[in-house]
């Protein structure tokens, strides 16, 4: 199973608006229509977090949502990338200096794959999303490997106690 | 001869989750084409469960992973009674006894939308009931036994003494294959509307055991449809194809109801089986 890697070929996504203008939005969301249909490699838009493998979030990060961002990426199960969709969510774009925006994503939670733009276009994005599989393939090989040395530690450690 | 049953009921537990995922794959391919989409690879479903079983489990209450598995235990166990040629009562009561093990399991957790979902799951479970035992007794009614291998070696054409049974079972079919305009407690196409319903909590291998459970359900379903076609096999199969078409067909056409319409549509289903049913025992009274 450990070699067999299904991760890459069925990536959920979850899609939150931190605070976009909801220009990324609608490009995120015309990754789903049928001139792109992204389910064509198994990604589907679900709105649980405990479902999804990918978040993309959209906009800066605003003083109110700071912890919404935050439980959302702790709720998803590892293995889990985080892909900033357009300008603003990579930096805080043109609102970086208004009062109420903490700036891009990765003021919050860590950021795998920056997706530039105003708005990003929905190639771009799926571009994002692939580059997006490849580090989630790394994390899962992590993953599996960092359990595999855990068990391989305690068998090591049980044998140790009989002998 | 005595041991001819065991082969169906081992055939199922082994083939179904196969037949299972395939008929989901094909399943999203033509829904795909029907929205003018190319749609995700033939084997889709199973990438889905393989990747489920890949990430990390995430558990709040321990008790909802011993309960999913009672659910994929029990619809096993229903449709290898069924495929074994067991007595179709006792499989209808595994199987409803399943169901109650996943609302169980989502009541178990402390979410609201995972409780929404489980209300809904058992408002469904009262609009199918009814229906479901019906179409036991009209199958009984014709063939004079409640054992399924007597029904699907009948040679009297069910279908024909039971038309209306069959629409009320084809109407709680959408039910029970979570297909629109009746998929009100798992939200399977709505994806943001109360998040994800029954299986809002459950995440990793047991939303995969959730999603297994529900091949082999399917495959009982459509097995529990070519009982009315059982007196000429190839039709059967032909009316069990038409049948899940039609179903894929309804589901894209039509919007989700309130869960009151489920009910009533449900219970109306179930008083078109009975009118059948009164038809049927009036003419073999001898009334004609």
């Amino acid at each position: 199973m450990s070699t067999m890697a299904y991760l890459k070929r069925s990536p959920w996504i979850l899609h939150y608006d931190a605070s976009s203008c909801n220009g990324c939005d609608i490009e995120v969301l015309a990754c789903l229509t049928p001139l792109y249909d992204v389910e064509r490699f198994g990604i589907i838009n679900t709105g649980n977090p405990k479902h999804a493998d990918i978040l993309m979030i959209t906009g800066g990060i605003n003083e109110l949502n700071r912890a919404v961002v935050r439980n959302l990426y702790e709720q998803m199960p590892e293995p889990k990338v985080v892909v900033a969709i357009g300008i603003c969510a990579a930096t805080g774009g043109i609102f970086r200096e208004c009062y109420n925006i903490a700036g891009g994503v990765d003021k919050i939670i860590p950021v795998d794959v920056y997706v530039p733009g105003c708005a990003a276009r929905p190639e771009m994005i799926i571009d994002g999303v692939v580059a997006a599989l490849s580090i989630l393939e790394e994390k899962r090989a992590k993953m599996t490997g960092n359990a595999q040395a855990k068990e391989a530690a305690r068998q090591a450690a049980e044998a140790g106690e009989s002998t | 001869m005595t041991w001819t049953w065991l082969i169906g009921a081992v055939l199922f537990l082994i083939l179904a989750p196969v037949a299972g995922g395939l008929i989901a794959g094909i399943d999203r391919r033509i829904t795909a084409r029907m929205q003018g989409r190319v749609g995700p690879p033939l084997l889709q479903p199973f990438y889905d469960v393989g990747k489920l079983f890949e990430k990390e489990n995430v558990v709040v209450t321990t008790a909802q992973n011993f309960y999913v598995l009672a659910y994929l235990i029990f619809i096993a166990l229903s449709g290898a009674l069924f495929f074994a040629g067991g007595d179709l009562l006792l499989i209808v009561f595994a199987f409803t006894l399943a169901h109650v093990f996943l609302v169980l399991g989502a009541y178990a957790v402390h979410s609201p939308y995972s409780h929404i979902g489980a209300e809904r799951e058992l408002i469904q479970l009262m609009a199918y009931e009814p229906m479901v035992i019906l179409a036991a007794v009209g199958l009984y009614m014709v063939t004079n036994s409640f054992y399924v291998a007597d029904i699907a070696t009948t040679t009297i054409p069910a279908i024909l003494y039971l038309p209306g049974v069959f629409l009320g079972f084809a109407t709680i079919l959408t039910i029970k294959l979570r297909k629109s305009p009746f998929d009100i407690s798992t939200s399977h196409h709505a994806h943001q509307e109360i998040v994800k319903g029954i299986t809002t909590e459950f995440s990793g291998s047991t939303l995969a055991q959730v999603e297994i459970a529900h091949w082999y359900e399917n495959v009982f379903l459509l097995g529990f449809i070519f009982l009315f076609f059982a007196w000429n096999p190839i039709i059967g199969v032909a009316a069990v194809v038409v049948t899940y078409v039609a179903e894929i067909f309804i589901d894209n056409v039509t919007a989700r109801v309130r869960w009151q319409a489920v009910l009533k549509s449900g219970w109306l289903a179930a008083v078109l089986a009975l009118a059948n049913l009164a038809i049927l025992s009036y003419m073999m009274l001898g009334g004609v």
